[in-house]
């Protein structure tokens, strides 16, 4: 009774008296039911109203500025101007109503989404700009059903095209993967299957090849090969070259994706009695599927997109060749290359329309590669589980079916 | 009735089993096979790095220390060295760097922190995309739409911010009407914002991943305390990811140092060392054995595989640095689940 009083000023006075007894408040707020949940996170409508009022307000104050106060001009100037006013002034509409830290915060996430924004359309303007300097020529059946053999370099675009590019891509490309990934897959499969001393210096290496600039496979290629070995300049010269750049980029992707594999899947395979190989080839790779194809596929979209290699090895052609091992042999990144070099106007508009088919398949394979990827190991798309849960079911009617012809 | 323990006199001391299974005839077949694929990766690096050493050292030989210090390119006279191109090579990467730097680390951490979880993927995806775009069409970008926009910026910088050396460009006047734009176009500046794009993929990418390993528990530690979103950002994430951003910054870096058609159609080449990033004419290691490789032959490509190999162990030297960041900053990539 005395502790309590202690507390209670009031009585302090009257020392001695009887204390009054704990009055507890009644709220009356629970009768109104729970209270409303307080909105964590998305735009309040007042959030809202200080971005459009400072995007107005800067608007107006650059134009002013612009057309009437100084003597300033220039689309980029004005775009600057205007970022800088609308930070001010959202800045101020906010530290009307927040206190400083809540400012700061609102003008940071504010650079933070601009850094984005601006890298975004740095992706959409390259892309797009390609796109639509091509876009001409893209429409042109003659464009895919043609090589440059009967085109001089002052014909408009509806004489000629790049089937010889496009043929000499996919070319160079298939060898290149038929000579890289495997090498590359299974030497992912020996970096993560053994702890021994040469994996740790496999993988300093394969970390050391990645540095290798794109240009020096090329020269590599180009001085053993062409000059030392004598082969000719061709379609094969290039798919080594580009398939040495290709070996890191899988190699590595491919790694951090098998070390994604659960362990205990691992783990339940060795536990079953399986050998390591059925373990590698039943567990971890198909677990990893997806992330192996992506891996390969952006390795593939690496490869078809690079031009040094190929300068260097491939040599260069304006008419058809189907034969890997001989002759010049030209890709679609090196074709656009080259007709850009000139002056000629109607070549520099095919180099834009070659820019956009080069474009237009890497776009596909990197679909592609978000499509079948995407996905952490293990986890499955609709139809694979579909098709999983068909397989136990078979599983279960035969165990069934075994057990009847036991009993 | 009592049960009888028989008591051995000497109890015999019990040796610890050996652990080794047998290897089956599959699995020896498997463990060969696969360090054979890795011997085989080994050798071809091996082979690469070799090839280029012995021949650079036909070339180093001729010229000695001098290839550090000639800023010439003529391999016929014996004259050539380094200087001017590794110059303007570093300097193109460190423009990249410098401009790819912010835009990476604010695009990673709206990715991570500002953007709203569902968009969180395409944003990701739209990144990668970024970094699969082919070089060649980020220097057909570069060369016929952005050096256009980007002059009137490289006049203003010249003309206001002239007083620092790096921003002087000779045969400019500001005060003339009669301006002229080409001393503004091919530059160093230009081919560094070009290259800044295609680092930056790589860079915000090493970041994002980095970011989006902070421990929850710290994150929301922060937010506990009182923080504001940068509140947290700033006191839980930056220091946690610091070992990331340094490493993906360089490994950016390595990527800028490497980068060859985007800066060959850009720049104009020259072989004087200049540090005024805004003049016209530039040069890079990668782009000089692109320009020279068909017209050299015997010494003059030892010459080039010289120079290509600088460029290599400098790329090395910078990637190594990275991975070291990387493995010293607190996040793990193991998954044990």
């Amino acid at each position: 009774m005395m502790a309590t009083d202690l507390l209670d000023r009031p009585t302090v006075a009257g020392f001695g008296q009887q204390a009054p007894a704990t009055t507890i408040p009644v709220r009356a707020v629970e009768a109104e039911g729970p209270p409303a949940r307080r909105p964590l996170g998305g735009v309040s409508r007042a959030d809202l109203a200080d971005i459009v009022g400072a995007l107005v307000s800067a608007l107006f104050t650059t134009l002013l500025l612009f057309k009437h106060l100084t003597p300033l001009s220039g689309p980029l100037g004005f775009v600057v101007v205007f970022y800088a006013i609308f930070l001010a002034t959202y800045a101020f509409l906010v530290s009307l109503t927040e206190a400083r830290p809540a400012v700061v915060d609102k003008i940071m996430a504010t650079l933070l989404s601009s850094a984005a924004a601006i890298a975004g359309l740095a992706l959409v303007s390259v892309v797009g700009f390609t796109l639509w300097k091509g876009r001409a020529a893209l429409t042109k059946t003659n464009l895919y059903l043609q090589d440059m053999s009967s085109a001089g370099p002052a014909d408009p675009l509806s004489v000629g095209g790049i089937k010889h590019a496009i043929v000499g891509t996919f070319m160079v490309i298939s060898v290149a993967i038929l000579l890289s990934v495997p090498l590359g897959l299974s030497c992912a499969v020996f970096l993560n299957e053994t702890r021994s001393r040469a994996g740790r210096l496999v993988r300093t290496v394969v970390d050391a090849m990645t540095a290798l600039p794109s240009i020096l496979t090329g020269l590599f290629i180009f001085a053993t090969w062409i000059l030392i070995l004598g082969f000719e300049r061709s379609s094969l010269a290039a798919s080594l070259a580009v398939s040495i750049l290709m070996l890191p980029i899988v190699i590595r992707s491919a790694d951090v994706v098998l070390r994604l594999v659960p362990g205990n899947l691992k783990e339940a395979s060795d536990a079953l009695g399986a050998p390591r190989w059925r373990t590698v080839w039943h567990v971890v790779m198909p677990t990893a599927r997806s992330g192996l194809a992506t891996s390969v596929i952006l390795g593939v979209a690496r490869g078809v997109g690079e031009t040094a290699p190929v300068l260097l090895t491939s040599g260069f052609t304006s008419s058809l060749n189907l034969d890997p091992l001989k002759n010049p042999m030209v890709s679609l990144p090196l074709a656009t290359f080259e007709f850009v070099r000139s002056p000629q106007p109607a070549l520099i508009a095919r180099g834009f329309a070659t820019a956009a088919v080069l474009m237009v398949v890497v776009l596909v394979l990197f679909t592609l590669a978000r499509v079948l990827g995407g996905r952490p190991a293990g986890h499955l798309g609709k139809r694979q589980a579909r098709r999983v849960a068909a397989r136990s079911a078979r599983d279960v009617a035969r165990f069934d079916l075994m057990a009847g012809a036991g009993r | 009735m009592t049960t009888t323990i028989p008591v051995t006199s000497e109890p015999a001391p019990i040796a610890p089993r050996e652990l080794v299974t047998p290897l089956g005839l599959g699995d020896r077949i498997f463990y060969r096979g696969s360090l054979l694929s890795g011997l085989a990766v080994l050798a071809i690096m091996a082979a690469v790095g070799l090839f280029l050493s012995m021949q650079a050292v036909d070339a180093l030989r001729v010229t000695g220390v001098s290839f550090l210090t000639t800023s010439e390119w003529q391999p016929d006279r014996g004259e050539f060295g380094i200087a001017a191109v590794l110059s303007f090579t570093v300097m193109i990467a460190l423009v990249a760097v410098a401009v790819a730097l912010p835009m990476a680390l604010g695009t990673a951490l709206f990715i991570t922190e500002v953007a709203p979880a569902r968009l969180r993927s395409t944003f990701i995806s739209l990144v990668d995309l970024m970094a699969a775009v082919p070089s060649v069409v980020y220097g057909l970008w570069g060369l016929f739409l952005f050096q256009g926009q980007v002059i009137g910026f490289s006049r203003w910088l010249s003309s206001w911010f002239s007083w620092i050396p790096v921003f002087r460009v000779s045969g400019a006047d500001p005060s003339s009407p009669l301006v002229n734009e080409t001393v503004y176009t091919t530059s160093t500046f230009v081919a560094g914002l070009v290259v800044a794009l295609m680092a930056m993929p790589i860079m915000c990418s090493i970041m994002r991943e980095v970011f989006s390993q902070v421990p929850t528990g710290e994150r929301e530690g922060a937010f506990a305390l009182g923080a504001t979103r940068w509140g947290m950002i700033r006191s839980v994430a930056i220091p946690f990811a610091r070992g990331g951003i340094i490493g993906g910054t360089m490994l950016g870096l390595g990527r800028a140092l490497g980068e060859t058609i985007a800066v060959y159609l850009i720049i104009s080449p020259r072989f004087d060392i200049s540090f005024h990033i805004l003049e016209a004419g530039s040069n890079s290691v990668s782009s000089l054995i692109a320009l020279r490789y068909s017209e050299s032959s015997g010494f003059g490509l030892s010459a080039l595989m010289a120079a290509g190999l600088a460029l290599f162990a400098m790329t090395l030297a910078v990637n190594f640095t990275a991975s070291i960041f990387v493995a010293k900053s607190r996040s793990g990539a193991s998954s044990e689940a």
